[in-house]
């Protein structure tokens, strides 16, 4: 492979869109109100188109003539990328939008930056989700706040959620070798600077919601390494099953 | 030999999948259409990265120009320049109209996260008394709103920038 650090790049933001997105489809038809099951549908939707483009650009890289499919489904868990906050079950609609918000919130001004990347694949599928990412978090923000500064019962479930949500956080922000490697060659956006920028998003809608920030500052982490929480097989086994039964079946 | 503005005419005869009222090049869709290695290449852009219809919309392509005697076509898939609802011709946004569906008004500010939804006309009775009823209409694409004067509940064609 030419690019190893790239490719490895790139399966981790596809795998961060692909898990988040089997997560909201499990939504479908059991939202709370028709039009949370559609727009939990239509968000999965956003997140697996994106994961695909992302995919095809990494089976490029990879260049041993697999599609977007058999990368999709056909890897082992510690062959995935993803981080663990968008493998933590769907749990109450709490726990969804505030699991989506805090992705949200980062997604969208990591494509923001990722968009100036002089890798054009890169910068074409970020300037695509952007746009898309945009009303993701718009939707995401409105819940919690609705949420937050609702009655006392969803004011404490979204604070529920928080605090069991937070710990898994900090590896949105997660840099190993390959991003030294990205970024040195200037390919990629340092984390460092979005995690102020997602602090600010997450501190201001809060803040606005009446919900606090937990003080506890426990940290998990893996995913990156492709060290996955026991839900990760669950879901593999839903999302690989088709392809695992029966190889190379299309649609 | 066919040109590429003959190709393009054919494509105005492929309506969208999921809106039929609109055809493929309405929508804004279709990219550069060019002739290289004996083969004639349309490009495609997704108007969102998940939409659905973009297979349907392949194949109905391919199986246009097959009708009009062309076998050597193919579909390229490409995301950039991105997709925005600009692209949408005027007759598009008639027809979309005319057909219950509120087409995209010039929202000015798309960075603000707690802007006030846009002032979308009813296209049932043109009333500016409407409201959003969720971001999330039946597609990807468009947004659920109300009527306020008529009641007509109707689907707002999202802008996208
Ligand atoms: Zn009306």
């Amino acid at each position: 492979m030419q690019q190893p650090a790239l490719f490895e790049y790139v399966l981790r933001i596809a795998d961060d869109s692909l898990i988040l997105g089997q997560r909201l489809g499990e939504w479908c038809g059991h939202g709370p109100i028709l039009e949370e099951d559609i727009a939990m549908t239509n968000i999965a939707l956003d997140l697996i188109g994106q994961s695909i483009s992302l995919y095809d650009f990494a089976a490029e890289l990879e260049g041993t003539g697999k599609n977007h499919d058999q990368l999709a489904y056909l890897r082992y868990e510690n062959e995935y990328k993803n981080i663990l906050l968008v493998e933590q079950p769907n749990g109450d609609f709490a726990m969804t939008i505030l699991r989506q918000f805090f992705f949200d919130a980062f997604r969208l001004p990591f494509y923001e930056a990722l968009m100036q990347s002089p890798v054009a694949q890169l910068a074409a599928v970020a300037a695509k989700s952007v746009k898309e990412t945009r009303y993701h978090l718009k939707h995401t923000s409105e819940w919690v706040i609705r949420m937050g500064d609702g009655t006392d019962e969803s004011h404490q479930r979204a604070q529920s959620a928080i605090d069991h949500l937070w710990r898994y956080t900090n590896e949105l922000f997660y840099e190993n070798e390959v991003d030294q490697t990205l970024q040195a060659e200037g390919k990629v956006p340092a984390l460092s600077a979005i995690r102020t920028q997602w602090l600010s998003t997450v501190t201001n809608v809060l803040s606005e919601a009446t919900l606090q920030i937990p003080t506890n500052d426990w940290k998990f982490d893996g995913g990156r390494e492709g060290r996955h929480s026991e839900h990760m097989g669950y879901i593999l086994s839903d999302l690989q099953y088709m392809q695992r039964a029966y190889p190379n079946m299309e649609w | 030999m066919v040109s590429a503005a003959d190709i393009r005419s054919y494509l105005e005869e492929v309506s969208d999948p999921e809106i039929p009222v609109l055809t493929i090049t309405d929508l804004g869709v279709v990219q550069q259409i060019y002739f290289q290695d004996q083969t004639w290449f349309v490009e495609l852009t997704p108007t969102y990265s998940g939409c659905p219809a973009m297979q349907q919309i392949e194949a109905d392509i391919l199986s246009k120009l097959k009708e009009k005697g062309i076998e050597n076509a193919q579909v390229k898939h490409v995301l950039s320049p991105a997709w925005t609802t600009d692209w949408i011709s005027e007759e598009g946004r008639q027809k979309l109209r005319l057909y219950g569906i509120a087409p995209p008004v010039n929202e000015p500010d798309k960075s603000a996260l707690f802007s006030e939804p846009p002032r979308v006309a009813c296209p049932k009775c043109n009333s500016k008394d409407t409201r959003m009823v969720s971001l999330f209409g039946s597609t990807a694409c468009k947004a659920h709103y109300q009527c306020n004067a008529c009641q007509e509940p109707f689907d707002y064609f999202k802008c996208l920038k």
